[in-house]
């Protein structure tokens, strides 16, 4: 028995290895409670506010953010953008060649983005732009190099500097490689702490948008177990008195 | 009323025949352990895989534009629709799962032996189809590790001589994986491997029931009968292990629902993150790595250099498995009476087999490559070992009676 669950055991965890990639600088850990409803509710109105314009969130409708989050009437009306309604998806109205002209790329739909990338990811993306005059938005970023997308809080923010270390590389040759943020020069609107939890409402929304089912998986959750772990208690107890007869062998 | 009722269906149906013969007078080793509880997991999974996946074809579009659509509007929009899917892609996972582990205890107690070669072989047919069957649902989301993993499997075909690039187009139907792929696949998966698989395991039972089932001493319980010719150390199926199976299903179930309601991405495993990006022709992802229940046979594949020779390799650690009963040339049938010898060939195998399952799913690296080369020495070592250590270990005496 105990060497059943250790091969068990063994062929779990040979598959939950996972490896981590090699980032200029190190994922941030954010932790994401969909139980908070009220900050779930304020990353929905940045969320609208800053990302909508250009991505949509086709997957998403306005009316189940309404009834998950238990918003009031106004509170739902003050997602919508003019002429859409609660039971819409969440599309926009930037026409996909006019967005792929201004940004060089079509902006992604973010309905998934959150599985995709994670969480950490997503706030450590959006954290992490600093200043970079060769780019087309005068930006780049430190966990996606290169990326199309302008700064979308550098109000908030204000726009981080890149520290750039030498590199020696494999020839002998040394290069310039971007090792780390120093805060910006002009400092944005909002202080640091209010900055980043505003990102993390986002976040835990845009997590949230991926799996709207998580809420009622957690929910459920406990109720299915539980009645699980009696029936199997119950089979327990069945199995002993059928088996009261029997003369059971070591096993 | 009822009692006259059940005899005139009796009458013209073979009803409390059946019952007797496979359930109430089906005699069963009484000594059964932790092992034993997969055969009927297995049946369970399979059904839910098959009520599951009637649910899901109900709002499931097989066609390039939708599929992918169709997949987000079963979890956002379709009442349960969350719960159904979930429910199906972690059943994927834990057939394997179970599958890997009844296999594993067949390997220990001997179950391939003399006379249950059929029932193993039938269980190797099983397993065969079972990775068509998964491999072609897993192309149904429609996003891009769907989509470039079933290109990279379907161009393996290509690599035989002569016949190959036909061959890797008859089976797409196209010269790259398209629409027309996605909609036999999704034939295939729903209705032409499910009832292939519904035959095999009526066939692996019936098998089973002709000759009864081995047990973790390897005595053959039909050989010591009592006075009324029932097997002494044998218990009826019914009621005995139909109890004691629904308390291990219980146990199953709970594992099951934990990882559906808190854990249904599996760390990645069960449902991989690139795979919630549509499917997209012109963009290869950065790193394309089969499904876990595939890696081990893929981390064979990639161990040879020769494309050809690593999918010859890749196919032929499979189909050893139905010379087993052949290999082992020992008699006694348990891992309890059987030499030292055969325990170290016997965990290196599994060892092997966990390693290669790692090595599969990881980027290319110089020791990636290594110690997938030496997995996959040991992996088919192991036959040839096998062949030899039954032929001349020293085996303990095997008692008369279930211990």
């Amino acid at each position: 028995m105990i060497r059943a669950i250790f091969i068990i055991a063994s062929v779990m965890l040979a598959t939950a290895a996972q490896g981590s990639e090699g980032y200029a600088i190190p994922l941030q850990h954010v932790s994401v409670d969909l139980s908070d409803k009220a900050a779930l509710y304020r990353g929905a109105l940045t969320f609208q506010a800053q990302c909508a314009t250009c991505h949509t969130a086709k997957y998403m409708r306005y009316g189940r953010v309404a009834s998950d989050l238990h918003l009031s009437d106004d509170q739902a009306k003050a997602l919508l953008p003019p002429k859409l309604k609660l039971g819409d998806e969440m599309v926009n109205f930037m026409p996909a060649d006019y967005a792929k002209q201004v940004f060089g790329v079509e902006p992604p739909d973010l309905s998934l983005v959150a599985r995709v990338r994670g969480a950490d990811w997503l706030y450590t993306y959006l954290t992490s732009f600093y200043t970079d005059p060769t780019k087309r938005w005068g930006v780049n970023n430190a966990v996606f190099p290169d990326v199309n997308m302008p700064d979308v809080f550098a109000a908030e923010q204000g726009v981080q500097q890149p520290v750039y270390a030498d590199v020696k590389m494999p020839d002998g040759s040394t290069e310039k490689r971007l090792s780390g943020l120093k805060p910006p020069v002009i400092p944005g609107s909002l202080p640091p702490e209010e900055f980043n939890s505003m990102v993390k409402d986002l976040v835990s929304y845009m997590v949230y948008m991926s799996e709207p089912a998580k809420m009622q998986r957690m929910d459920y959750g406990p109720y299915v177990l539980g009645f699980i772990l009696f029936f199997t208690i119950l089979m327990f107890l069945l199995k002993k008195e059928y088996w009261r007869d029997i003369k059971q062998p070591e096993s | 009323m009822i009692k006259e009722l059940g005899k005139w269906v009796d009458d013209r149906l073979p009803v409390s025949h059946f019952w007797n013969a496979h359930l109430a007078k089906y005699y069963v080793p009484k000594n059964f352990n932790f092992w034993y509880y997969f055969g009927s997991i297995l049946l369970a999974v399979f059904a839910i895989q098959i009520v599951t996946g009637i649910w899901l074809a109900m709002n499931y579009k097989p066609s390039a534009a939708e599929a992918f659509n169709s997949v987000e509007y079963i979890m956002r929009d379709v009442n349960w629709g969350w719960l159904i899917r979930y429910m199906h892609s972690t059943g994927a996972s834990f057939f394997f799962i179970a599958v890997y582990l009844h296999m594993f205890r067949g390997l220990m107690y001997g179950s391939y032996k003399k006379p249950r070669e059929l029932i193993w072989i039938f269980g190797v047919l099983i397993l065969l189809t079972l990775m068509a069957e998964a491999f072609m649902g897993y192309l149904l989301p429609w996003g891009q590790m769907s989509f470039w993993g079933a290109q990279v499997i379907i161009s393996l075909f290509g690599s035989i001589p002569y016949i190959g690039p036909d061959l890797a187009l008859w089976i797409r139907g196209d010269y790259v994986v398209s629409d027309v792929t996605l909609n036999r696949f999704f034939a295939l998966h729903v209705i032409a491997l499910p009832l292939v698989l519904l035959f095999l395991i009526g066939g692996h039972i019936m098998a089973l029931h002709e000759v009864g089932s081995n047990n973790p001493d390897g005595v053959e319980i039909k050989t010591n009968k009592d006075e009324h010719g029932k097997p002494q150390d044998g218990i009826p199926f019914h009621p005995y292990y139909t109890v004691k199976d629904l308390f291990g299903l219980s146990v199953f179930l709970f594992l099951f629902a934990a990882v559906i309601f808190y854990w249904p991405d599996g760390g990645g495993k069960f449902l991989e993150a690139p795979n919630f990006i549509p499917a997209d022709p012109l963009k290869t992802p950065e790193h394309i790595a089969p499904v876990w229940y595939f890696a081990p046979h893929y981390a064979i594949l990639r161990a040879i250099p020769d494309k050809f020779l690593g999918v010859m390799a890749m196919g032929s650690a499979i189909l050893i498995l139905f010379f087993l009963p052949w290999l082992d040339r020992n008699a006694v049938k348990s891992i309890r009476y059987r030499s030292l010898a055969f325990k170290v060939v016997l965990f290196s195998f599994i060892v092997a087999f966990l390693g290669l399952g790692y090595l599969g799913t990881q980027p290319v690296t110089y020791w990636n490559t290594l110690f997938s080369r030496i997995f996959a020495f040991i992996y088919f070592g192991f036959f040839v070992a096998l062949f030899l250590v039954s032929k001349f270990e020293t085996t303990k005496p095997v008692p008369e009676r279930v211990k």
